[in-house]
């Protein structure tokens, strides 16, 4: 069967993981977003690639950051961009997701970008627009469930590139609630793919997934095993709304042995880089003094994640 | 058909640009040919603002139709665009769409007070109302559109003109 997210030309038709994604559409993602990091220097921060083209943003569930990032991304592309309230739309009524996007198709959409608590809405869309002859119209996942949230794994693939230059030399650390994490799962897909021998998984063993060996990763059992020597190390927030039954005794007690603080920092290499995808619990798996201090790069992760936004959407409304 | 030697066109085209530069006019190459064009013009000129470049990837016309450059290289203008005399440099002027993307480009980084455009050879052709300021050699009949003329440049950095027919 076809790669869903990629046309009878191998071209980019939907992001929707990075999950089986060829490397070479990843690197050329990244290739992509390097330029268009410059945009953001110049008097008018507009270039013409979407001129015409309407991006719905469909967020069925709360955002701030990849809403904005990405409204920010299609209009520097000169796109019209229209965000949907959900919680005042007609889904509140009883309308279905697919009648929704039949909806908006009828309004001319180009592009849409989703948000959905279920795993697997962004490929239901998806799949419904090419079962309805409609391939000129894309997808883009903007984080679906726990599944996959391909952007936020893409921009984080940038910042590692833009930092450590190569991928094929690194150890990487992803600490904390990797079983709730849809970032986990893009970030180690995309780590894999792109050659890195080593990438570690660190937190208690209620919030991995059982099966977590089987994604191509080391786990390690204590912060102390598992940071020694890494080149990047990738903090995940602990998502208490996703929880239920009692997987942690408290976030005090969970910051005491798996928060990132300098101490716990001092064992990785002198210049390793620490991320986080916000939004950021403070005391809670991350350290202010971390947070803030010299080897965060967490603040540049957002920027670079409005060129990364740039590229996908490029590429999308290419063909 | 007989290809003109490049470097005896650069020399021609740099007389040509002479008495009406200034040490602060400033070049922007177009890649690829255009930018190791400008690199020289740039040295025989001996002017001081440093060299900007522009990929018109992103602003092309047919992006639609042919999608994007898979290894778009961006675009560096290193100098204040506002009120600057800019040349524009292209090896060789065709339908004039990547003149008219490269200034669509540049003015979204100012308002320069001046643009000219320099190119080592009109191949005819043009599809829009543009025209070269500063031109080594137009050739007397057009060529055909299957026909495709750039300048290359060897490991030693030597530059040459090909004819590729496609």
């Amino acid at each position: 069967m076809r790669n869903p997210q990629l046309n009878k030309h191998g071209e980019l038709q939907h992001l929707l993981t990075l999950d089986g994604l060829p490397r070479g559409i990843i690197t050329q993602i990244l290739d992509t977003a390097a330029p268009f990091t410059e945009v953001a220097e110049r008097e008018v921060k507009k270039l013409p690639l979407l001129r015409g083209k309407s991006v719905f943003n469909l967020f069925f569930e709360n955002s701030t950051r990849t809403r904005t990032t990405f409204e920010i991304a299609a209009k520097r592309l000169s796109a019209d961009v229209i965000n949907l309230n959900v919680a005042t739309s007609s889904t509140k009524k009883g309308e279905t997701l697919l009648d929704t996007v039949d909806n908006l198709c009828a309004m001319h959409a180009d592009m849409f970008v989703v948000r959905h608590e279920s795993s697997g809405a962004p490929h239901l869309i998806a799949q419904h627009l090419q079962n309805t002859g409609r391939d000129h119209i894309h997808v883009v996942n903007a984080g679906d469930g726990r599944h996959a949230h391909p952007t936020q794994g893409l921009l984080d693939m940038y910042t590692i590139r833009h930092y450590k230059k190569e991928f094929h030399n690194l150890t990487v650390a992803i600490v904390g609630d990797v079983l709730h994490s849809r970032v986990a799962r893009s970030q180690i897909a995309a780590l894999t793919t792109l050659g890195v021998p080593e990438v570690r998984v660190i937190g208690p063993r209620t919030l991995l997934p059982t099966d977590v060996e089987k994604m191509g990763v080391r786990y390690c059992a204590t912060m102390e095993e598992g940071l020694k020597g890494v080149d990047v190390v990738m903090m995940l927030r602990l998502q208490n709304e996703r929880m239920n039954g009692a997987l942690l005794p408290s976030p005090q007690e969970f910051f005491k042995v798996w928060g990132l603080t300098a101490d716990k920092l001092a064992l990785a290499k002198p210049d390793a880089i620490v991320m986080h995808p916000g939004p950021m619990n403070r005391g809670v798996e991350i350290d202010s003094a971390v947070a803030d201090g010299s080897q965060a790069v967490i603040l540049p992760q957002v920027t670079f994640g409005i060129a990364v936004r740039m590229a996908v959407m490029s590429m999308l409304g290419s063909h | 058909m007989h290809l003109p030697e490049a470097e005896q066109l650069i020399a021609t085209l740099a007389e040509t640009m002479r008495p009406r530069v200034t040490p602060d006019t400033c070049l922007v190459g177009i890649h690829t040919g255009g930018v190791w064009l400008a690199e020289r013009l740039h040295a025989l000129l001996g002017l001081s603002q440093p060299l900007g470049s522009i990929d018109v990837s992103f602003y092309r016309d047919d992006y639609s139709a042919k999608g994007l450059h898979p290894q778009p290289r961006g675009s560096k203008i290193p100098f204040d665009v506002e009120a600057a005399h800019i040349v524009i440099v292209d090896d060789v002027l065709y339908t004039g769409r990547t003149t008219r993307a490269a200034l669509n480009e540049l003015f979204d980084y100012g308002r320069p007070t001046r643009v000219d455009l320099a190119v080592l050879i009109d191949r005819g052709g043009r599809e829009l109302p543009i025209a070269a300021s500063f031109c080594a050699l137009t050739l007397p009949t057009p060529l055909p559109a299957g026909q495709n003329l750039q300048l290359e440049r060897d490991d030693s950095g030597a530059l040459s003109m090909r004819l590729i027919h496609a």
